[in-house]
């Protein structure tokens, strides 16, 4: 182990959402609950980059009274990159919400393995 | 001499053929390509419907029922698990050898975002350093995200707005549109659009693209809409079927029906005064994205919560006075043309050209930072439309 885990609990915090999230994927056969994953996934992402931006004491960076230099402001990179990363999420849920409820129509039933399983005996028939 | 040109040569120009398919009267592919008539989605054979489901239970991996699988189903659950607890401790390992959290001399922090800091009020005029990185240094990755936005609402659009225009959704509002009361003339109104239906076939010349596709209600009525109808001529029988899965639904009350949206007191008092308030500040976040925190995205999504607001209190006929599919269209396409030319002069400037043409005049005035601020109106104006299209889309199935 390394020798800075105690000063890296926020990204700790990230990894292990997640990790939660992603464990939601394995275990849940409900594609909306599947989706909700999905989303705790982005949200850790983007903990994790807000924390590497963060630097401890400064301000947001809005320049205040004409001070320009990097000793008063975070990072502002992770800043623009979390802001991409909420868009593409936001269309990605909205997609697959969508597509969800296409598969609802059509079978009645949001329980992936019915779905599947249903496909399967169809193509033996 | 009169420069009109003759009528048969006008027919034959581009212009003519343009107007054409902007009114909607000629589809540009329709009889110039070479088109197969899709194979109609095959109707499963065995209908899936939730009385089967017991027996799939039996068959499936459906742990709690089936003997076989009750063993795997345990052994699934302890291995993901056990996955999942891997993968966290590995990058719980990993993040113990990243450098610590806060500190000025991370590598993260180098000469790019001194650059932004040190340097970014004179070359971009934004006091908000973040809008200036967006949405003038690294202006083309906005752009991209606010075409994700437009596509994903496209691709929405596609998967929820297609299938049910002919199918279930479109017989839904025009049953439920017309009332309880009316429900003696559902009969009537299946015809109607049984009719409306074949009219559409025609219109594609025997392209039969949608349809035989069936399914059963809860009740276990077979309801068969499109192709089968019209191939067999039988309308009449066809309006009755799917008269009979509205006056079903309209009883069930299952889909959510236009009365019940827009009739509430409470909501609607309280959305007359929130309203306002909240538009003007979406519009203040919007124009000051610049000066503040804040910009085109966020405001836009205020703006955004609130045409959801003023929806669900007033109800989707009063919201379709000024917001329909063509706004939506007409909204975002400009805004996003309008941002694609504003920024598309550094193509011919040779693609290192930083530097505004119009000045940036004096940071935090409202007016200052060059194109920053027609590009957040833009930005905001394409999210706005594009969270309520989200929300109408999922809410009723179209714009």
């Amino acid at each position: 182990m390394g020798n800075n885990l105690a000063s890296n609990f926020a990204e700790i915090a990230a990894v292990v959402l997640f990790g939660i999230g992603f464990t939601d994927l394995f275990l849940h056969k409900n594609l909306i609950k599947k989706i909700i994953g999905l989303n705790i996934m982005d949200t850790a992402v983007y903990l994790f980059l807000a924390v590497k931006g963060y630097i401890s004491g400064l301000k947001a960076p809005i320049i205040e009274n004409g001070v320009q230099s990097t000793e008063a402001y975070i990072n502002p990179i992770p800043s623009g990159l979390v802001l991409t990363g909420i868009v593409v999420s936001v269309s990605v849920s909205a997609l697959m919400l969508a597509l969800t409820v296409a598969l609802y129509e059509r079978y009645h039933t949001l329980d992936l393995d019915m779905i599947s399983f249903y496909e399967r005996s169809k193509d033996r028939s | 001499m009169s420069r009109k040109r003759e009528e048969k040569e006008y027919q034959k120009s581009f212009p003519y053929r343009f107007s054409r398919w902007l009114k909607g009267e000629e589809d540009p592919f329709i009889g110039r390509l070479e088109m197969k008539p899709q194979v109609p989605r095959e109707s499963p054979e065995r209908h899936f419907d939730p009385s089967d489901y017991e027996d799939i239970k039996r068959r499936s991996r459906d742990h709690a029922h089936n003997k076989r699988w009750q063993g795997y189903g345990k052994l699934y659950q302890v291995s993901s698990v056990f996955i999942c607890t891997a993968l966290i401790a590995l990058l719980v390992y990993a993040v113990s050898y990243l450098p610590p959290v806060g500190e000025t001399g991370n590598p993260a922090n180098n000469e790019v975002p001194e650059r932004y800091i040190t340097k970014g009020l004179e070359e971009t005029g934004a006091v908000n350093i973040v809008t200036g990185m967006i949405l003038n240094y690294r202006a083309f990755d906005t752009f991209g995200e606010s075409t994700v936005l437009f596509v994903a609402t496209g691709c929405v659009m596609l998967i929820l707005m297609t299938g049910k225009s002919r199918g279930k959704r479109g017989t839904a509002e025009e049953g439920t549109g017309n009332g309880m009361a009316e429900r003696t003339s559902i009969t009537d109104t299946g015809d109607s659009m049984s009719e409306k239906i074949s009219a559409e076939a025609s219109g594609k010349r025997g392209i039969l693209a949608e349809g035989s596709r069936s399914r059963r209600t809860e009740a276990g009525i077979q309801i068969s809409v499109g192709t089968v109808g019209i191939e067999t001529g039988n309308r009449v029988s066809m309006g009755i079927e799917t008269g009979n899965r509205i006056s079903k639904e309209i009883e069930t009350g299952e889909p959510k029906t236009e009365e019940t949206v827009g009739t509430d007191p409470i909501l609607q008092v309280i959305a007359k005064l929130v309203c306002p308030a909240v538009f003007l500040f979406g519009i203040y976040v919007i124009l000051n994205g610049h000066i503040s925190p804040g910009g085109g995205f966020s405001g836009g999504a205020i703006i955004g919560a609130g045409l959801i607001l003023y929806t669900n209190a007033y109800g989707f006929e009063k919201t379709e006075r000024f917001f329909t599919k063509k706004t939506y269209t007409g909204i975002s396409v400009s805004a996003l043309s309008f941002y694609c030319l504003a920024k598309s002069y550094s193509f011919f400037t040779g693609a290192n050209h930083m530097e505004n043409m119009i000045p940036n005049g004096t940071p935090g005035a409202i007016i200052s930072s060059g194109l920053i601020l027609p590009l957040n109106i833009c930005v905001g104006l394409v999210v706005s439309c594009t969270i309520y299209a989200f929300y109408a889309l999922f809410r009723k199935g179209g714009l």
